[in-house]
């Protein structure tokens, strides 16, 4: 196996696990946000790369062009990004009111509080 | 064309535009009536769909006129629109009751973001069960998903928040789980055109990118529809959401789920044999058996109800997920009547629980003692569409335990056919303890100023608990659809 | 009116009879006249019935198709017919019983008695005219659902949970075992219809026969089969007309009539015979109708001891059915009837004297006789049917029983018999003597007392005097009898 040519596979693998890690150890809800972030980041680059032909330019219509990457991937890593951003932003709006309505964004401090309250 | 070819479309533009009406609108008033519009013109529209389905066989949209494999395709089969329809018959029931609910429930400068939310919700499972396109899936899936996390969030209780934001994680994971394992059948496909997937999956069946796609999907999807152990979501999401949003979310979200996983698994991945290659039903079956018992003995000790259901709806996504891991004609069409019925049961259930929480301000089981005398057509539902949940005879319940058992028999497994029946009766505890308290119970001082709920509320909780024995006492044309849908599914099953 | 609408008559008229009775809950005699002329035009309409099916017709009204293929269908043939006159025939009588009991009694939330009494009475008939195994399962669990809140009727901790063995034990062996009983003979036999000569054969293993036939035995709860009797006793709890027509009568006769229907419609006699399937429910219906009678001889409290005795009686029934001879499946059938009648007056005199008197034991009934002349001679008449004595149905019945055991060799059922019916005087006998001849003990609590209310007294004198008119005149309910076995 030839691991510079998969360089960008490993890296979303990587970047994968890194997010998933951070999403389920830190008790911090931002960085929770941040891994999930992360995570589907690496989705991101997965798609790129799979789109990408060897020797090909960009997928703009051009005289003597005649390789090009898949411009499909991107278009639907488009739409991903914005779902993402999408998301970060609600996490990140609910996390403010988490702080507002609970004084802490720990994720064990939540916790002790909500088994008070059951 | 005219207006009528362009009705997939607008299944799910219609719900769509509505969003930004609603928050131009901002009147609560005003919010409401659009949204009722919009569902029941959703509805009018699955009903169209699902005749001209039946009538004239499964038919395509191109979206923007582009064709199948660059475009984007609406496939519409006999599945597709029993789905959509149950999703926007629920919208629609749902929508009449929200008003007073809402009223009650949200503060007034919030109610048309609720609205607004409510539509959208509507707008991704709707687009969720037409599509034909495994990405545009990713993409309703999406939309349905965040409106639901700010459904969630908008409930009065704190825990609220903290249960939209765990939601939130977990969805986003399972979302993008999907979406690994779509990239992954993409690479080795080249197509996100389901059908066209479908085709060019076997030949490539063999490589371990396929069966990494086809484990990134069952998880996410697995995540999606709250099937044990991935249901850590739900229960607080559940109890904790306003009341309308629970009675909407508990008889749609997970159902559309569970389609989606009958489409990708079975539709797309059915023909690459490795659905029996792989232990792959065997694992199912085992996740929905301790989803139905798991499920269902930790509902009988909540204290509080619309928790004990949300529980009891992680064990009736096993009854589903079990239908679907026999892979027989008989299982799959009782998993696809039981995602119709318990639709129907458990939004009729959480209706009245709404309901209670009007007059009570909570659904507690000790504060709802002795109100069987206060509220008795709105406990009288709960009494129904807890039968119900039991699979007593005349109600929809029996009608999926009866073909449940029927595929465990016909499969030669009679220890599930015993768990399939053993565990219904844990249904019995967490179903009279309701009834127990409600009637033979000394009156909480809250049930003792209960009043009758408002008939806004009574007349959509008994349109469901209605559905509940009328589909119960003559289920063939359920069944009759579902055992179509179900043979249709598994001609693509390789054995 | 043609026998097919009598039918749907017959299951319609108690359920619409809830509507008024509901609507009249302000005033109690109206409300109680409703369920009376509700009670008695029932009767009226199963008698309309008699004539036809006791003729040979086999009316049949298929109600609606429930799952494709399978429907909610009614079909009245000789052993429905049986059951169903005889719950139908109790109905208005405990109807007057219940006016002067539950008055007397000051029962609270009377009128929730009538009107699931009603529905109990409508799932019976349902029952009793069942077309086929899914109809007879639905309207089963029907019954057990509507006589929950009977059960629990007064409400108290004690009652409750009573309520909660009840409901357990009835719908967990139905659910469990029933069904998939069901489940299992739609799956091998295809079908699910009541034929003469059963539908299992050649379907199903010699060894699945018996696993099956076990299945049906112990999934029909309301037959009270040991080990699965403990709701019986528990539902005691109940006003006494609940544990009168239900827990004697349409209840736990729905339950043998079940077990009767699965070995003649189901199985099928031959194929019983032929495969050894049933040879086991002899031993075990032999076991519950002993230890019953051993445990009923300990209890001091009346209905207690009443409700074991009917454990016990039960079991003829099934030992009928297990025998496996068309003589002693008739005698079965025949005791459905000739133990209907005899516990319902024993049940009724039971709650005559609490009512009367306050007293609920057997130690404390010494005298009473001399006070309640009318209850405790129609108590007696009672036992004697109990025991199997003339001039009483219970003698009827159990010749026939007995009949089939001695024609088929079955010396351990002959035993059973025996032995049970010197254990049944053992535990009757001496509180019909103590009644009349003891002396009454005054233990400060005493206080003066005479009949019951006077609907009571008439009503146990009217059962009284149909255990003895059944001795005379069995012939109706022979015939019906015959016709199940084709004899």
């Amino acid at each position: 196996m030839e691991v510079p040519g998969l360089f960008n596979y490993w890296m979303a693998v990587v970047l994968m696990m890194a997010g998933l890690y951070a999403v389920i150890a830190r008790g911090n809800l931002v960085k929770k946000i941040v891994g999930l972030g992360v995570f589907q980041i690496s989705v991101f680059v997965l798609y790129i790369t799979m789109g990408k032909v060897k020797g090909g330019t960009a997928p703009i219509l051009g005289d003597g062009i005649t390789v090009y990457s898949n411009p499909l991937p991107h278009v639907l890593i488009l739409t991903a990004i914005v779902v993402g951003v999408a998301t970060t932003a609600l996490g990140l709006a609910l996390v403010v009111r988490i702080r507002e309505s609970f004084g802490t964004i720990e994720e064990d401090e939540l916790q002790a509080i909500e088994e008070g309250e059951a | 064309m005219t207006l009528h070819d362009h009705l997939p479309a607008l299944a799910v533009v219609v719900p769509l535009m509505a969003a930004p009406v609603i928050v131009a609108l901002r009147r609560p008033t005003a919010a409401w009536a659009v949204a009722v519009a919009v569902s029941w013109a959703c509805l009018a529209i699955s009903g169209q769909l699902l005749q001209s389905v039946l009538a004239n066989g499964p038919f395509s949209y191109l979206l923007g006129g582009w064709a199948a494999p660059w475009g984007i395709e609406y496939r519409v089969d006999p599945v597709d629109a029993f789905v959509l329809v149950i999703v926007s018959a629920i919208a629609a029931v749902v929508s009449l009751y929200a008003k007073t609910s809402v009223a009650k429930e949200i503060d007034p400068d919030r109610q048309y973001l609720f609205y607004a939310m409510y539509v959208l919700c509507l707008c991704g499972l709707l687009g969720m069960a037409i599509t034909g396109d495994a990405f545009n899936v990713f993409v309703f899936l999406e939309i349905s998903s965040l409106s639901t996390y700010v459904l969630v969030a908008l409930g009065r209780d704190r825990r609220a928040l903290t249960a939209a934001f765990r939601y939130l994680v977990l969805g986003t994971v399972g979302a993008t789980f999907y979406v690994i394992g779509i990239g992954l059948a993409y690479m080795m496909t080249g197509t996100l055109n389901m059908a066209d997937m479908a085709e060019r999956l076997p030949a490539v069946a063999h490589t371990s990118t396929v069966r990494a796609a086809l484990a990134f999907l069952v998880v996410g999807i697995g995540l999606k529809m709250a099937a044990f152990p991935l249901h850590l979501w739900l229960p607080n999401a559940y109890a904790h959401a306003p009341s309308v949003a629970t009675a909407f979310l508990a008889g749609t979200a997970t159902k559309v789920s569970v389609y989606v996983l009958l489409r990708i698994v079975l539709g797309v991945f059915g023909g690459t044999g490795l659905l029996t290659a792989l232990p792959l039903m065997e694992l199912l079956m085992a996740m929905a058996l301790a989803g139905m018992f798991v499920g269902s003995a930790v509902a009988i000790w909540q204290p509080d109800l619309k928790r004990a259901l949300a529980y009891s709806s992680v064990a009736q996504i096993g009854y589903i997920l079990l239908g679907i891991a026999f892979l027989s004609e008989t299982g799959l069409a009782a998993a696809i009547v039981h995602l119709f019925n318990h639709a129907i049961m458990k939004t009729a259930l959480f209706l009245a629980l709404g309901a209670i929480v009007f007059r009570l301000g909570s659904a507690r089981i000790e504060d709802i003692a002795g109100i069987g005398r206060r509220m008795p057509l709105t406990m009288a539902a709960v009494l129904v569409a807890g039968l119900s949940l039991i699979g007593v005879p005349l109600t929809v319940g029996f009608v999926s335990k009866w073909y449940l058992v029927e595929a465990a028999i016909g499969a030669g497994l009679w220890p599930v056919a015993v768990a399939i029946l053993l565990s219904s009766l844990l249904a019995v505890a967490y179903v009279w303890r309701i009834v127990e308290a409600a009637w033979f119970a000394k009156p909480s001082d809250k049930a003792l100023a209960a009043t009758e709920a408002p008939t806004a509320l009574i007349v959509p909780t008994w349109a469901m608990a209605g559905a509940a024995v009328w589909f119960g006492v003559d289920a063939t044309g359920t069944m009759g659809v579902a055992r179509a849908a179900a043979a249709a599914l598994l001609k693509g099953v390789a054995p | 009116m043609t026998p097919p609408v009598l039918m749907l008559l017959a299951l319609l008229l108690p359920l619409v009879a809830v509507g008024p009775i509901l609507m009249a809950r302000r005033n109690p005699n109206l409300r109680e006249a409703v369920s009376l002329a509700a009670a008695a035009v029932l009767f009226a309409v199963v008698l309309g019935l008699f004539g036809p099916v006791a003729a040979g017709e086999r009316p049949e009204l298929v109600l609606v198709e429930m799952l494709p293929g399978l429907s909610l269908a009614l079909k009245l043939e000789p052993l429905g017919m049986l059951f169903a006159l005889v719950a139908s025939a109790l109905w208005p009588v405990t109807t007057l019983y219940a006016v002067g009991y539950m008055r007397g009694h000051h029962e609270k939330n009377q009128t929730r008695f009538y009107a699931f009494f009603a529905v109990a009475i409508a799932a019976a008939m349902g029952i009793a005219m069942a077309g086929n195994m899914l109809t007879l399962f639905v309207f089963y669990e029907v019954l057990t659902i509507c006589t929950f809140p009977l059960v629990t009727h007064a409400g108290t901790a004690e009652a409750k949970k009573a309520g909660r063995v009840y409901l357990g034990i009835l719908i967990g062996t139905s659910v469990v075992f029933q069904l998939l009983a069901i489940v299992w003979t739609w799956a091998a036999a295809g079908t699910l219809d009541f034929v003469p000569g059963g539908i299992l054969a050649g379907k199903v293993s010699d060894g699945a026969v018996a696993v099956l036939f076990a299945l049906y035995v112990f999934g029909v709860g309301k037959a009270a089969v040991m080990p699965f009797h403990r709701w019986l006793p528990a539902a005691m709890v109940a006003p006494t007309p609940v544990s009168a027509l239900l827990h004697a009568v349409a209840v736990v006769k729905a339950g043998v009539f079940t077990v009767l229907k699965v070995t003649v419609y189901v199985f099928g006699l031959d194929l019983l015979a032929a495969t050894g399937g049933g040879t086991w429910l002899v031993w075990v219906a032999g076991f519950t109708i002993i230890a019953a009678s051993v445990v009923a001889l300990t209890k001091d409290n009346l209905k207690a001891r009443l409700a074991y005795s009917t454990i016990s009686q039960l079991s003829y029934v099934v030992l009928g059915a297990a025998l496996l001879a068309p003589v002693s499946v008739l005698g079965a059938a025949v005791h459905i009837a000739a133990h209907a009648v005899g516990k319902i007056t024993l049940f009724f005199a039971a709650g005559a004297v609490m009512v009367a008197s306050h007293k609920t034991e057997v130690s404390q009934l010494a005298g009473i006789g001399r006070r309640m002349p009318w209850t405790m001679g129609a108590f007696a008449v009672g036992a004697l049917s109990m025991i199997g004595l003339p001039p009483t149905a219970g003698f009827v019945s159990k010749w026939y029983v007995l009949s089939g055991a001695v024609e088929t060799g079955q010396m351990l059922a002959v035993a059973v018999v025996v032995a049970s019916t010197l254990l049944n005087a053992g535990y009757f006998l001496p509180i019909v003597y103590s009644a009349f001849f003891g002396r009454e003990v005054h233990d400060g609590h005493h206080h003066d007392h005479g009949e019951a209310p006077w609907p009571s007294v008439a009503a146990l004198t009217l059962t009284a005097a149909a255990t003895v008119a059944l001795f005379l005149m069995p012939d109706w309910a022979i015939g019906l009898a015959g016709d199940l076995v084709g004899r």
